[in-house]
């Protein structure tokens, strides 16, 4: 036998500050909550540490503990490892996990640190300066060919490729319907739309709500193809194509059959109820010169009028990959790098598949500019981008922009808990229950996604000016303007950064 | 502007002179810069213009001061004129010498004439050659010469080919520009167009080969700021083939310069207009077919747009620009007078060269100026 183990949390109401309202009970979709004549009764063992009732309590009544009972101390067999045997050896089965990775890996981009001005140059005040963030992406010719003209004009010879015009280096991710509520997604796409960015629909197809806000949404075409047809490819600003993902390179999504209703059935053009796992490759492309097709084919198929995008997961070879990608008429690269979000997928890949997305950029922006073709596509950089600061850097280490997934739901109330893949988020957030989905007010959320964006957005131009720089493609690929603290030789020479004080 | 960029490690450029130390302290100045050109090319010897380097000497901290004269070789005007700062000629000439032979045929080699000034350490041993490649159809005279400018000055073996054009030259070291002008004379040069350059560096390493004007082929610079974004400009020139092996950000404007003007073939004010391109609100309000080439040129020299204060003026045979950054971090006035237009960061320099200036004027930001001799 191996018994229960112990509470992850432990949850607590104070009897003197509860006034036994019975939010906390109709809040908490994981059944924490129960009353008992004039008390109310907890179950510690469901708690997910979502916050939703201690978010609700009028009295600030609640209290919750992480790990209230501690195992035998020990370096290697920690918790995690332990739990995890538990669970496997009761089932048999894959952990499923959501969120993004877990383990306690350092973060690059806190051993980073950005440079100022001081006396030699000035610093830009973005308060009375411009400072430029529009940015764009898509291919671009390695020169132009401009002739002018009797009587002074200037001619443009070479023909340009359509570009996404972004006014922030800051867009939103892809995360589908049926991952995430309509609502959720309803939010985001206004948000999107309000800041002059662009959204992805992930892999679960667009919904007919969000056709108004179509021309800032990148549609996904994945290795499950859910949703996708020709009025779906031309809805889309962009259409990008999804290889892999940094919480689980190598497979593919996972929509657990809990999370599929009507709707999300109808959009997906999946039987209700089905678990949606996609394939782990597209069964149409075994080679690059098969993904190279596929571009093509979604060009061709909209007339050559949208921008395509090709998603990778950082993996060890990540940039011979991108290389390639580079060489296909793509437009973009996206870069997910290993601690990218998801709503579901199997802890062994979250936790251990693939590299930090910082070393993965700056590898990218290298090959790219050894082989001389880093004009010939934008790269996005997606995966733990937690601030300004974390975008600062990754534009610095080669980025053209990024992607937020995690960032975006927190703002909307996420408080990653982890829990996405069980369809119950009482956020209304990860979650397909009507009742849970009409928490998440889309009017709100939209406003704390758009806040947070326009937030980044002016830490971004303060920071540019602080650099003296006043355009956004200066900060591209400028490693100059970073150095690392504590960085080891080997992973510096990576990131090609000088140490702090060289 | 000195903006100087070290490896990690210690480099010893010139075993004989002070090493540049590791730590990447970023070298600043303000800098005094002017140039004057005259459009019929009638000459001028360099006594004016040391004059008014001399006058700016407020802009300097006498470490680094030189100068470009185009028109000074006409005997040799056919041939790639290579000035070359040796360590010790005797131990680093023959290796040179064999090179050069590779790739094409020495018209002439001469030893620059100097004469020691008490507050000028000479380091370096000045040389000039005046050099013909053996061109191809499918190897350029142009492409042969910055080939081997780039391989001579990356291997780093005590000689620093520090100007490659047809009939110019620049003289440079590090001290007082009166007493850099006096070590080579300049007054015995008589040339078209000068640019000259009057550096105050923070921090200095002594470094010959960091002193402006910077040059590529026919191309010269002289540069008054500090480019923020030399970070991304250098990557993409690097990617591009070119090698930067100065240690200055100026050096990327020389190449800059050249891959827009000479190998994308792109006029000189476009070219400029690539390296301080209009904001994107002003783009926005172009009627559209400028529209259109405005953007175009943003989006395909996105990385070779120069960020940071910066004032430059540069030159080739037929031509002298002077341009600054977007929002004029850096001064620049322009002069004329009959047919000479002079370009400084101040008017009191254009006006000890020429106390009969007709017009003075100081150009909007990122308005840039450009003047054309008229054969």
């Amino acid at each position: 036998m191996i018994g229960s183990l112990p509470p992850r949390y432990r949850v607590n109401i104070d009897p003197v500050r509860c006034m036994e309202c019975g939010r906390c009970i109709e809040n908490c979709s994981y059944g924490v909550f129960s009353r008992d004549g004039d008390r109310i009764q907890v179950n510690s063992r469901n708690c997910t540490a979502c916050h939703r009732c201690i978010a609700c309590c009028p009295r600030d009544a609640i209290s919750l503990e992480e790990h209230p009972c501690d195992y035998r101390s020990h370096p290697l067999w920690t918790r995690e490892a332990r739990e995890a045997i538990y669970n496997q050896a009761r089932t048999g089965r894959i952990i499923l996990a959501g969120m993004g990775n877990a383990l306690d890996y350092p973060v690059i981009f806190d051993r980073l640190v950005l440079d100022a001005c001081q006396v030699t140059n000035p610093s830009l005040d973005p308060l009375r300066e411009p400072i430029e963030l529009t940015t764009h992406l898509g291919k671009r010719p390695a020169k132009l060919d401009l002739r002018r003209r009797e009587g002074g004009d200037v001619e443009l010879r070479t023909r340009l490729t359509p570009n996404l015009r972004i006014e922030t280096p800051v867009m939103i991710g892809h995360m589908s319907y049926g991952a995430i509520s309509l609502n959720a997604q309803l939010a985001m796409a206004r948000a999107a739309k309000e800041t002059g960015t662009y959204m992805g629909t992930g892999e679960g197809g667009l919904h007919a709500a969000l056709h108004p806000y179509q021309d800032r949404m990148i549609v996904q075409v994945a290795s499950g193809r859910f949703g996708v047809n020709i009025d779906y490819l031309e809805r889309g600003a962009a259409i990008e194509i999804k290889i892999g993902q940094g919480a689980k390179p190598g497979i593919g999504g996972h929509l657990p059959g809990e999370k599929v209703c009507a709707d999300i059935s109808r959009t997906r053009m999946i039987p209700e109820g089905s678990d949606a796992i996609s394939p782990a490759p597209h069964h149409d492309i075994y080679s690059i010169e098969d993904l190279a097709q596929l571009v093509r084919g979604l060009k061709e198929a909209t007339e050559w009028k949208k921008p395509v995008f090709v998603k990778i997961a950082a993996v060890h070879n990540v940039a011979a990959v991108a290389a390639g990608i580079a060489r296909s008429p793509a437009d973009a690269v996206v870069i997910d790098g290993f601690r990218g979000g998801t709503g579901a997928a199997p802890t062994v890949f979250r936790d251990h598949v693939g590299i930090p997305i910082e070393a993965a950029v700056a590898s990218v922006d290298k090959k790219l500019r050894d082989q001389g073709i880093r004009n010939e596509i934008s790269v996005i950089a997606s995966g733990g981008i937690r601030g300004s600061a974390d975008v600062a850097k990754a534009i610095a280490l080669g980025a053209d922009a990024v992607y937020i997934g995690t960032a975006a739901l927190a703002a909307m109330g996420c408080r990653v808990c982890g829990n996405c893949y069980r369809g119950l988020c009482p956020w209304g957030i990860a979650t397909q229950r009507p009742d849970l989905v009409a928490r998440l007010n889309p009017d709100e959320a939209s406003e704390q996604v758009a806040n947070l964006i326009r937030a980044w957005t002016l830490e971004l131009a303060e920071l540019l000016g602080a650099a003296g720089i006043n355009s956004i493609e200066s900060l591209r690929g400028n490693r100059d303007r970073l150095r690392g603290y504590m960085l080891d030789e080997s992973l510096m020479e990576v990131l090609d950064v000088k140490s702090v004080g060289a | 502007m000195l903006y100087i960029i070290y490896g990690s490690t210690s480099i010893r450029a010139f075993p004989d002179h002070q090493e540049v130390e590791g730590g990447g302290s970023t070298v600043m100045v303000m800098c005094g810069i002017i140039g004057v050109m005259d459009r019929s090319r009638r000459t001028m010897d360099g006594s004016g213009i040391r004059q008014a380097l001399s006058i700016m000497n407020e802009r300097g901290s006498g470490e680094g001061a030189g100068y470009a004269a185009y028109g000074i070789y006409p005997d040799y005007r056919d041939c790639y004129a290579l000035h070359v700062f040796f360590d010790n000629p005797r131990e680093n000439k023959p290796l040179l010498d064999s090179t050069l032979a590779q790739w094409g045929t020495v018209e002439h080699d001469e030893a620059i004439p100097t004469y020691g000034q008490p507050n000028l350490r000479a380091v370096h041993t000045p040389w000039r050659y005046f050099f013909k490649p053996e061109a191809s159809p499918a190897a350029p005279e142009d492409e042969i010469v910055s080939a081997l400018v780039m391989q001579v000055n990356a291997a780093r073996r005590g000689a620093l080919i520090f100007s490659s054009g047809k009939d110019l030259g620049v003289f440079k070291a590090s001290g007082w520009p009166e007493d850099v002008a006096d070590f080579y004379r300049i007054e015995d040069y008589e040339g078209y167009i000068w640019l000259a350059h009057n550096r105050y560096p923070t921090n200095t390493p002594g470094w010959w080969g960091g002193a402006h004007p910077f040059n590529l082929l026919g191309w010269s610079v002289v540069h008054n700021g500090e480019i923020t974004s030399y970070g991304t400009n250098r990557r993409y020139i690097e990617s591009l083939g070119y090698t930067c092996t100065m240690y200055t950000d100026t050096e990327v404007v020389a190449y800059l310069v050249d891959l827009l003007v000479r190998r994308h073939d792109l006029d000189v004010d476009i070219a400029v207009r690539a390296l301080a391109p209009p904001f994107w609100e002003e783009i926005d309000r172009m009627p559209d077919q400028e529209r259109e080439w405005n953007s175009a040129l943003r989006l395909a020299y996105a990385s070779a747009m120069m960020n940071g204060p910066f004032a430059i003026v540069a030159a080739n045979r037929d031509m002298m620009v002077g341009f600054t950054d977007r929002t004029k971090l850096r001064p620049m006035v322009v002069g004329e007078c009959g047919d000479r237009l002079y370009i400084s960061s101040e008017e009191a320099a254009i006006r000890a060269m020429e106390p009969r200036v007709e017009s003075i004027r100081m150009p909007a930001a990122g308005e840039p100026v450009i003047g054309r001799v008229v054969s």
